[in-house]
């Protein structure tokens, strides 16, 4: 076992830490660029294809469709590397770690040489059409009809929480062909052209008044047959690559972390000193960084296991667990330890320009997102435990006798 | 012993009820909320004042109905369940009971029966920067009986009429009340998580004062104001928590996954029974707070302390999860779930974070212990 890089490693790294430096965009003014905008986007969007450019955008994809042919390993050099360097390209992580590796997986040759490089080039963009009003942790349970109309299909329904879709250029749909098999195996995956006849996007208003999620109500839209992802009736297992590879991304995002809550209790007065010398605060924030190393350390397991050519396992899910509540205890005892101050979310005046207010703001959707706490810990229990599954009330049935809730 | 709310406070957390209801008390938090510069629902206001429930707690002398500590935390509940957007914790937990506490009996005379018919508004302007209460000496300072500085975040500073201030003297830290429409007073809101409870900055140049209780004893009469300001609030948080509590199971019971109803899966149903234990649990403690503030002073500040403690737990844990069980719409600015977070950390703060209490609470319990 060693924690250091290789000597190749550590090479790459070093060659990577210095492109980033010669290449990283000149850093632009939140005030005229804030993050969600266009012109935010845009610049992001010039340091997508500078990475494309230079093999270190989906560095571990091969090159001749558009990757970097490298490691997964090079991959998470670069990623910590860019981290590092304050960066981030949340506008293309959509397409490039969830939508995509099932293109790559299941997709034809044509879709893969169609939309593969102008997505790592950060040409195009995508999102994920899965959740439904009625089903979200139960996926498998989409009612969004694909209906065969001569050589190919028209689709009818209503897909929610779709982030980003409003500047998504293609969604990954996940519709159901066949409603008399069981709810499995009567689904199939299709991409869609946000902006083909019959696809309405709406904005949706999160509890943190931003609106970076979105209705999509498709109606009567009509899709050729090579718009199909897999088989029919395969979308259930292309579903499944997009979520092991979705919780994999999202363990151990972004956001402030212990770093950051000591640097506010250094601000933060506590009789003759600061809260930071505080026997007390001292407690809380060994836990928060014990907490911490866990997930990270998790992570660079699930990178070994992929360097060794395997999938990223259910380990994802814990990380993804234990990560979302991190950041909500964080953000909750930041502003605790700012007492009645801490309520203030103006960037102006609070402390560290109100980053654990906005994330305490965002927190509980990181728990929702990508896997409920309650689903990703059935996962754990059931799929590395082994331990027996919930009597299933709609197992073996008819998709459409299944007993559906008045919401 | 009878540990639970006498007839007379039942009947008016009954009415309080049902007229927070009839008139809509969430739907007016989300007005607030939503539009710009609104600070607080004036007509469910003023109705308070005239339902003579703002003075429920001072005594008739001065213009109140002289109930006990008990019906005051009944009427929090209701409140605190409801969601009102009104300045009820400022000005009755907080000013009035600093003025009943602290200030003298020519001070009394003069506000509290204005504050009792809710015609004018009261608040406490403690803090100034980011902290525990009391951690940094206020720079705010009283000279010649003139107040200079600034105080912030100021719940409900905006619209008040009255403040007790925190401010530092040639004798030490005093408590002063100050009137908020003198010319030298400025006032700007402040952006908070919960603008269902405003804030303002207030900035003082010369404005006259008077002092409350002794000068040079302002931060151990603030700590005893904040004691019994806290208590309400914890009845404010438990009123809050099982509103969340009841809008989960009732979400819970209808949305069905892998079909059936997601309230049938022991996980949810676990989680929906301990906000039930967490939220008893506070309540027990707060009881004790709420008898203990008329009737056993010895046990006062750590039947306080740990009703606050739990309180503030319980609604913090009941808010959360309230999001979390209604998945991914428990997450949309359109459903009520996120005001209940918002207020259950408004809670948790105002009146000093439960680690501030647990560190008083020690104290106390090693002196009762010595
Ligand atoms: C910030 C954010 C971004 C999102 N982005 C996207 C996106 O881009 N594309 C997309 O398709 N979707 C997206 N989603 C939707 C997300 O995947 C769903 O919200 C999530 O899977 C939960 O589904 P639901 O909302 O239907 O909740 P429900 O499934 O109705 O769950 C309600 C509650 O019941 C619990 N529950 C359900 N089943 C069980 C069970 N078997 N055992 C125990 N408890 C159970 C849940 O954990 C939850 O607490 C996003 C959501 C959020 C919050």
């Amino acid at each position: 076992m060693t924690f250091d890089d290789t000597p190749e490693q550590a090479a790459y790294r070093a060659t990577a830490r210095t492109w980033i430096a010669d290449h990283m965009p000149a850093p632009i003014d939140a005030a005229d660029a804030p993050i969600g905008s266009t012109e935010h986007l845009e610049h992001m969007r010039l340091w997508q294809r500078a990475k494309a450019e230079h093999g270190y955008a989906c560095i571990a994809w091969p090159a001749a469709i558009g990757g970097g042919g490298g490691t997964p390993i090079q991959q998470a050099i670069f990623d910590q590397e860019e981290a590092r360097a304050g960066l981030s390209s949340n506008y293309f992580m959509t397409g490039l770690k969830i939508c995509l590796p099932p293109l790559l997986k299941h997709g034809s040759d044509a879709q893969r040489a169609r939309f593969i490089a102008p997505a790592v080039r950060g040409d195009e963009i995508w999102c994920q059409l899965f959740s439904e009003p009625s089903n979200g942790s139960d996926l498998a349970a989409a009612r969004t009809r694909a209906v065969r109309v001569g050589d190919g299909w028209r689709i009818d329904g209503q897909k929610v929480w779709n982030s980003n879709a409003d500047r998504s250029d293609f969604g990954l749909l996940l519709a159901r062909t066949d409603p008399d098999l069981v709810k499995h195996a009567g689904l199939t995956m299709f991409w869609i052209d946000m902006r083909a006849p019959g696809v309405d996007v709406r904005p949706l208003r999160q509890m943190n008044g931003g609106a970076e999620f979105n209705e999509v109500y498709l109606d009567g839209v009509m899709l050729r047959d090579d718009q199909r992802v897999g088989d029919i009736g395969e979308g259930w297992a292309v579903a499944l690559t997009t979520l092991a590879n979705e919780r994999a991304a999202l363990g151990g995002g972004t956001g402030p972390t212990w770093r950051d809550l000591l640097a506010l209790a250094r601000l933060v007065p506590s009789g003759d000193s600061v809260l930071a010398d505080d026997p007390v605060f001292g407690q809380q924030l060994a836990g928060f960084y014990t907490e911490a190393e866990s997930f990270r350390l998790l992570g660079l397991r699930m990178l070994s296991k992929l360097s060794r050519g395997e999938q990223p396992g259910p380990e994802a899910s814990a990380a993804k667990l234990v990560w979302s509540n991190h950041v909500q205890a964080l953000s909750a005892a930041a502003v605790e330890l700012t007492g009645d101050y801490g309520m203030i979310d103006d960037p102006a005046l609070a402390p560290l320009a109100a980053a654990f207010q906005a994330r305490l703001m965002w927190a509980p959707g990181l728990r929702i997102g990508g896997g409920t706490d309650e689903i990703l810990r059935n996962i754990i229990a059931e799929r590395v435990l082994g331990l027996p599954a919930d009597a299933r009330a709609d197992k073996g049935m008819a998709f459409r006798d299944i007993p559906q809730g008045t919401r | 012993m009878n540990v639970d709310y006498d007839e007379d406070v039942r009947a008016l957390m009954d009415h309080a009820r049902k007229l927070l209801d009839a008139r809509g008390a969430i739907d007016a938090a989300r007005r607030v909320l939503e539009t710009a510069g609104d600070t607080h629902a004036t007509g469910l206001w003023r109705e308070l004042g005239a339902q003579g429930w703002c003075g429920v707690a001072i005594d008739d002398a001065h213009g109140g109905l002289g109930m006990a500590s008990v019906a005051l935390a009944g009427l929090a509940e209701e409140l605190g369940r409801s969601l009102a957007p009104v300045p009820f914790a400022s000005s009755i937990y907080g000013f009035a009971q600093a003025i009943a506490l602290a200030g003298s009996e020519t001070q009394r005379a003069a506000l509290l029966p204005e504050i009792a018919s809710g015609a004018l508004i009261g608040t406490l302007a403690f803090t100034e920067g980011p902290g525990t209460p009391f951690a940094a000496p206020p720079t705010a300072r009283v000279e010649r009986g003139r107040l200079h500085g600034t105080k912030q975040p100021v719940t409900d500073g905006a619209i008040a009429d009255w403040a007790v201030v925190l401010a530092a003297t040639a004798d030490g830290p005093g408590l002063f009340v100050v009137g908020l429409n003198d010319p030298g007073v400025t006032r700007r809101s402040v952006s908070t998580l919960d603008p269902t409870r405003p804030a303002a900055r207030l900035d003082f140049a010369d404005v006259p004062v008077e002092p409350v209780g002794r000068t040079g004893d302002g931060v151990a009469l603030a700590a005893q104001i904040l004691t019994r300001y806290a208590v309400p609030l914890a009845f404010e948080a438990i009123g809050g928590a099982d509103a969340c509590l009841e809008m989960a199971v009732a979400y819970t019971r209808t949305r069905f996954a892998f079909g059936r109803p997601v309230a049938g899966y022991q996980a949810v149903k676990h989680r929906l029974a301990d906000i039930y234990v967490k939220n008893e649990m506070a309540r027990s403690n707060a009881y004790y707070a709420a008898w203990a503030a008329d009737h056993d002073p010895a046990v006062f500040e750590s039947a306080t302390a740990a009703a606050r403690i739990a309180a503030c737990e319980a609604y913090w844990f009941a808010a959360k999860e309230l999001i979390q069980l209604h998945g991914g719409i428990g997450f949309t600015w359109e459903m009520d779930c996120h005001l209940f977070y918002r207020r259950a950390r408004h809670l948790s703060t105002a009146a000093g974070a439960p680690d501030w209490w647990r560190a008083r609470l020690a104290d106390q319990l090693r002196q009762v212990a010595a």
